[in-house]
């Protein structure tokens, strides 16, 4: 299903399995709520790992955390990319130009710019041409510009989204803003890309197409997939590494079968209210089946 | 949706004019900019002086407020030191016009971007209030640094002369406005239809998704101010030698407000809408003038309250086209456009 791409949408230099980011004793705290305590975890490249766990576990915060917008009281994350950084002390834009990008829970995009505009606005970091010559749209500005539409487009074809091109976001359904979302991160040519709940909210159909799309990302592009997700059907389906978080707490960690059966994390489900009915269902199929 | 237009290259998808339409739009709109002054006498020279002028001043603002959404409170302040830092340059230091016209400019630009210091950590009406202040910081040094501004009196700027001819009437000086503002249009227009201005509108739009996105906020906003206020700096430039002279009371906060004023009715974020929003806000005023004046010799008992209905009806007209098209002017057009666009299928 390789699409003729023109550009690598992968940014990353690694080998696949090769470790990408490790988090090390992560710590954060808003006053007298723990959001996270003591999480380690690995990402190796070209990985779909997943983040699963019930309402304010803290899956968001982790993400948060890696891009910058949350700051940890304690701990490390460990990104590489020629050489290791520490993303912990970096600001957002330099997280993101160090390849990692990302959709949020609430689709936070450009309301008022055009599909196209939003994908192009994620290529900021890859444009070169300085402001006067911007202004002139002259030479360089102008040829940067077009190539840069080839390389969205092709973007919109793998998200086959071409009939919206032209359309404002904020006009869209909610479905296909969540799909424009994860257009305009991979707009930046990441080497990791964290999706926070692509699929909420979607019918059974739009989740087939999502989870084909992080799929060809994944597969085609060589992509590493950090996914938080509340379906555990497409959870256990799309993801090669699953970890649990339960009050900011990693309980468990594995391929999804792994996860499945960790008697802990039925615990905490078991114990959790019964309003995140996904988990319910998930436990009730695991006790089925054992 | 138009139909029968159909790009073949990306290059003609994403070139400015894309339709004969808009084509044949531009191409009448500059003959009509080109005969004006051939027809018009002294008084309207003036006032297509006035609305050029105050499009470029308005085109810097909504690059600022429309566009990045920065509220700002400063223009007036703002239009003055390009004016100062221009009248200074030509009159004290000799220096040609044109020269002392883009130094301002560069000046205004730095200045912009060092009010613009607060807008990292403040937003929407507190940011109103820091630029606010830069106003009144600015107009109290402009009145107060007698060495330089010459304080409280007016500053006399010498008349400009382009290639031998002296700009010293309203037809030569025409030219040099207009082209200005033509040049200001097309500088913003691709402004937007690059990094720049997408990062502009990102900050607007959705700050934390552009930062996730590798926009810097800090050096993005300032960027704004900086780009903002020089085009603002031009406006001001422009007055002081278009007027050959310059005082304080012309950037006061009434200035500040009256080009909120512009932009808000002719269309956040466009750069047809601040020309609009300069043309109205320019015309409705002088049209009220010589309506009062008409009324003043049928009706002469009135006289002393004509000001007040002039000012009342000012104010009633804006708060009229708020209401009934909050989009401003600019939607009014597009949706003039839209419909000749179908015509004559149109329904
Ligand atoms: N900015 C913040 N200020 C204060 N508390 C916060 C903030 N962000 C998160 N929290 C708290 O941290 C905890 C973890 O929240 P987080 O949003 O990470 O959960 P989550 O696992 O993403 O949940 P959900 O499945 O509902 O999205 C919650 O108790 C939440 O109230
Ligand atoms: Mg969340």
């Amino acid at each position: 299903m390789l699409r003729g791409f023109r550009h690598q949408l992968n940014s990353s230099t690694l080998q696949p399995g090769e470790l990408q980011l490790r988090i090390e004793d992560l710590q954060l705290s808003f006053g007298g709520v723990t959001a996270l305590f003591n999480v380690n975890l690995e990402l190796h490249q070209s990985e779909i790992l997943a983040i699963i766990g019930p309402n304010g576990a803290g899956k968001t915060s982790l993400l948060n955390c890696i891009s910058g917008l949350y700051h940890p009281q304690k701990g490390r994350i460990l990104y590489h990319r020629d050489g290791e950084h520490d993303l912990t002390r970096l600001r957002p834009h330099q997280i993101a130009r160090l390849g990692i990008a990302r959709s949020f829970q609430n689709i936070e995009l450009f309301r008022h710019m055009t599909v196209l505009d939003n994908l192009l606005a994620g290529c900021h970091v890859h444009m070169r041409a300085n402001l006067l010559a911007s202004m002139l749209y002259w030479g360089p500005a102008e040829r940067e510009q077009i190539e840069f539409r080839q390389y969205v487009e092709d973007i919109i074809d793998l998200l086959e989204i071409e009939s919206i091109r032209k359309q404002t976001v904020g006009a869209l359904s909610y479905g296909l803003q969540k799909r424009v979302e994860m257009g305009r991160a991979l707009a930046m040519k990441p080497a990791i890309l964290l999706l926070d709940e692509p699929m909420a909210g979607m019918n059974a159909e739009e989740k087939e197409d999502m989870a084909r799309f992080i799929l060809d990302i994944n597969e085609e592009h060589g992509v590493s997939i950090v996914l938080i997700e509340h379906d555990m059907g497409v959870v256990m389906d799309i993801s090669d590494r699953v970890v649990v978080l339960n009050f900011g707490q990693k309980i468990g960690e594995g391929t999804p079968d792994e996860v499945r059966q960790n008697p802990v994390v039925i615990q905490a489900y078991l114990g959790e209210d019964r309003s995140v009915f996904p988990f319910k269902m998930a436990v009730n199929n695991t006790s089925n089946r054992g | 949706m138009e139909s029968g237009i159909f790009h073949t290259t990306y290059q003609s998808d994403m070139s400015l004019r894309r339709t004969h339409a808009q084509k044949i739009r531009i191409i009448l709109f500059l003959l009509f900019m080109l005969a004006f002054p051939f027809f018009a006498n002294r008084y309207y020279l003036t006032l297509a002086n006035q609305v050029g002028i105050a499009t470029i001043g308005a085109i810097g603002l909504n690059i600022l407020v429309g566009y990045t959404g920065q509220i700002s409170l400063g223009q007036g302040g703002f239009m003055a030191v390009g004016a100062y830092a221009a009248g200074i340059m030509t009159a004290r230091m000799g220096l040609p016009w044109w020269a002392s016209t883009l130094a301002a400019c560069l000046v205004t630009a730095l200045v912009g971007a060092i009010f613009g210091i607060p807008s990292l950590r403040l937003k929407g009406l507190y940011l109103a209030i820091a630029t606010l202040a830069a106003q009144e910081i600015i107009l109290w040094t402009v009145t107060h640094w007698d060495a330089v501004t010459g304080g409280v009196d007016a500053l006399v700027v010498p008349n400009p002369t382009l290639f031998g001819i002296q700009l010293n009437t309203d037809f030569n000086f025409y030219w040099v406005i207009w082209a200005l503002a033509g040049l200001t249009a097309i500088l913003t227009i691709n402004l937007f239809r690059t990094r720049f201005g997408r990062a502009f509108i990102a900050i607007r739009d959705q700050d934390i998704a552009a930062e996730v996105m590798g926009v810097d906020l800090f050096r993005y906003k300032l960027l704004a101010f900086a780009v903002s206020s020089f085009f603002v700096g031009l406006a001001g430039a422009l007055t002081a030698h278009y007027r050959s002279i310059v005082t304080w009371e012309r950037f006061t906060v009434d200035v500040s407000v009256l080009y909120l004023a512009m932009i808000i009715i002719g269309g956040l974020g466009s750069v047809t809408g601040s020309f609009f929003g300069a043309t109205f806000m320019t015309l409705l005023p002088a049209i009220l003038t010589n309506l009062g004046r008409a009324l003043k010799t049928s009706l002469p008992f009135i006289d002393s309250i004509i000001p007040f209905v002039q000012q009342a009806t000012f104010g009633l007209v804006i708060i009229l086209f708020l209401v009934l098209e909050p989009e401003g002017l600019n939607k009014i057009w597009r949706n003039i456009k839209d419909y000749f666009r179908l015509w004559p299928f149109s329904y």
